[in-house]
């Protein structure tokens, strides 16, 4: 127990402030995200996260969002297990044909209101894998989509900004 | 004395009785031999192959359309009309054979391996689901890669499939898979997936169980099928560096380097020492990374946050450095056929070992703590055992075999450039449960942090990257590289004006979710996390 005290108390806070837009810019959306959050979602959003068809790497930056240097729950944010405690769903990769109708179903069980994420090149237009016979491509192609994040992966940074964003669009879709 | 020693042996056995075969051309494959059969000795060479303790290291079709006479041995070839390229690549010792021969698209069947060699099982309905080879005596008839996207008579890899299908219509859910049941009073089934209850790749897995022990499981995968073979048709060496750097992404870099070896060695082009020097430096640094948050996510999935945060920590900053220094967190499209994109400065150089002994300092005692924690060892020890005869039939590579008693490893024992100038240490263990996996791990991460210094120590001067020859039509070659997962295969063939006409990634993942269904036998489904997870097989890496 004492090494693990010693190695804990060594490591010290590594955690990082949130993403820095420009200081104006970062106050208004953090007040605007707080504020939203809190009207909408009742303080806290759930996300439920589906590969859709990505390579895992999409998954590796998600995951990363976790690691004690971005700690996303700090806002609020945190992954769920169950669509139905959803309120976004994050969505990586090319929509694969063996995973439409599953992502479908995924979609129909988030209760409304819900944001649809799409995080990735694959998910916002295809990527390098496109339409086949094996992919329908973009996310869009599949479910509606409110809010891309490009990049092959997209960083955590980018993860974290584009889940802010996210909430400030003005969406009355129910 | 020269290597392949048992390969004059399998000749004599095989000239016994079949003596037709045709060693010609022997090292269009190098590293590998290749011999050239008939069909219908297929499964002899398979039985001898097992008979003198071979490992199999998969199988795969190669539909050649029209034009089967592109090689010298096979212009005599009697067949008529489109035909298929079936090749299989065995090993021991590191040394490879790789087996070859056709058949017309209109009969394809070969005697199937499987009966021999379990680990082959999917990869043979994964030719068959693609390029509608068959194969005789095969147990299990079910398909594998293909669910509902295509029909059972179209055959996705055939020059006559269009890329983009033959239906548009919504593909529905593969819910009439037919699992293999246990009846019997008290046992009941577990569905789990596609969508799993985390941030994870998408597959199936059954379960039966009685109580809490599980009798049975069953993995089905195929979800994240984008059709990869496919897609890499038609494509320039560049266009293939970046398909193959997304087979799975964990494994972009060993996916980039098997597939630029392969292309590399089709057209004879030699690399700079520079440029396999970084190339291996990149490598390693994957290695690292991804053992690093394995570690860490096996211990959370016991309960021990600690080891998790920690791992995510140190990983985080391995991740930022190379975002610094090589442009991208995971390495993506660092490595381009003839060299790498990226070159390491003065200061680079400097930086990087720093970031070693920073590494190397920080994991010193955290790798103590979880060696020797008593709350980590009840849940560790004896959970999830791989038999080394089962790690044996399956032919598992990387830290699955090395926890069990096989210690092979591709650096080691076939060492391409530059592992051919730097000593490889390979863990072994012998118990083959979880806490085997992660000693392996962490004994892997201080190696690779070791290799890397020496690498660095000896990083030759001069060009990164040398002009990529136009590849002929019909020249093929294999790659053969020592992911982090294990040994990664990759096959090539070019048609004409330099553009691919196969391609064939071959991930350790193909062995090691057999040796998952094996291995969680006896143990309850509160450990199948934790067991999955010291597997950790690659889903889009097999879906292809």
């Amino acid at each position: 127990m004492f090494r693990i005290l010693k190695q804990s108390f060594r490591t010290g806070v590594v955690t990082e402030a949130p993403p820095d837009h420009d200081d104006g810019e970062l106050e208004r959306l953090g007040i605007e995200v707080r504020r939203r959050i809190d009207a909408r979602f009742g303080g806290s959003l759930a996300i439920r996260q589906v590969d859709a068809g990505s390579c895992n790497g999409c998954e590796l930056e998600i995951h990363a969002l976790d690691n004690p240097f971005y700690d996303v729950e700090r806002f609020g944010i945190h992954f769920v297990a169950s669509p139905r405690h959803a309120d976004v769903l994050l969505v990586t990769g090319p929509v694969s044909r063996h995973m439409e109708t599953a992502l479908r179903r995924t979609w129909r069980a988030i209760p409304s209101p819900k944001f649809v994420v799409a995080a990735g090149t694959c998910a916002c237009d295809g990527g390098e894998i496109g339409v086949s016979y094996a992919s329908c491509g973009p996310i869009e192609n599949v479910v509606p989509v409110d809010v891309k994040i490009p990049g092959c992966p997209p960083s955590p940074m980018d993860l974290l900004k584009g889940l802010l964003g996210a909430l400030v669009i003005d969406r009355e879709r129910v | 004395m020269s290597r392949f020693d048992w390969l004059s042996e399998f000749l004599a056995r095989f000239e016994d009785d079949h003596p037709i075969a045709r060693y010609e051309d022997v090292r269009a494959l190098a590293p590998a031999h290749r011999l050239e059969l008939d069909a219908e000795d297929w499964g002899a060479a398979g039985k001898i192959a097992a008979a003198m303790g071979l490992r199999h290291a998969g199988v795969w079709a190669d539909p050649l359309g029209d034009r089967p006479s592109e090689s010298p041995q096979e212009s005599g070839s009697e067949i008529e009309g489109p035909a298929i390229r079936v090749q299989a690549c065995l090993e021991r010792d590191g040394d490879y054979l790789i087996l070859q021969t056709l058949v017309p698209e209109t009969r394809p069947v070969l005697d199937s391996h499987t009966p021999l060699f379990p680990g082959v099982d999917r990869l043979e309905r994964h030719a068959q689901d693609l390029t509608g080879v068959r194969f005789h005596g095969h147990p299990d008839e079910r398909r594998w890669t293909r669910h509902q996207a295509w029909s059972t008579d179209d055959f996705p890899l055939r020059a006559d499939f269009p890329i983009e299908g033959r239906s548009v219509r919504r593909t529905p859910a593969d819910v009439d898979y037919p699992f293999t049941r246990i009846q019997g009073s008290g046992v009941y089934e577990i569905p789990v997936g596609p969508v799993h209850a985390g941030i994870i790749e998408p597959g199936h897995f059954r379960f039966q169980a009685a109580g809490e022990d599980v009798m049975r499981l069953e993995a089905r995968l195929g979800y994240v099928h984008r059709g990869i073979e496919k897609l890499a048709v038609g494509r320039d060496p560049q266009g293939l560096m970046r398909l193959a750097g997304r087979v799975s992404g964990d494994s972009t870099v060993a996916h980039a380097w098997a597939a630029a070896q392969a292309m590399e060695r089709a057209v004879g082009c030699a690399l700079p020492p520079r440029a396999t020097s970084l190339r291996a430096i990149l490598a390693e640094r994957e290695r690292i990374a991804n053992h690093l948050g394995d570690i860490g996510a096996i211990c959370n999935d016991v309960g021990f946050a600690f080891a998790h945060v920690q791992c995510a920590r140190l990983r985080e900053q391995w991740q930022r450095r190379s975002a610094a220094l090589f442009s991208h967190r995971l390495m993506m499209d660092t490595l381009v056929p003839g060299g790498v994109a990226h070159d390491i400065s003065e200061t680079d150089f400097r930086e990087l070992r720093l970031d070693h002994a920073a590494l190397h300092k920080a994991i010193a005692p955290l790798f103590d703590i979880i060696d020797d924690h008593p709350s980590l060892d009840d849940r560790l020890i004896g959970t999830g055992i791989l038999a080394q005869a089962d790690a044996r039939a399956l032919g598992c590579t990387g830290y699955v075999g090395k926890a069990s008693g096989l210690a092979f490893d591709v650096r080691r024992d076939n060492p391409y450039a530059p592992y051919d100038q730097v000593r490889v240490e390979v863990p072994g263990e012998t118990a083959g449960d979880v806490a085997a996996r992660v000693r392996v791990r962490m004994k892997e991460v201080c190696a690779s942090l070791w290799m890397l210094d020496r690498l660095l120590d000896a990083l030759p001067e001069g060009e990164i990257a040398v002009p990529f020859p136009l590849p002929e039509e019909g020249a093929v070659g294999l790659g053969l590289v020592e992911g982090w997962r294990g040994e990664i295969l990759c096959f090539v063939r070019f048609a004409a004006e330099g553009r691919i006409a196969r391609y064939f990634p071959r991930d350790p993942s193909w062995f090691t979710w057999p040796a998952l269904e094996r291995l969680i036998h006896g143990n309850i489904v509160p450990d199948f996390p934790v067991c999955n997870k010291s597997v950790n097989g690659s889903y889009a890496g097999v879906d292809l």
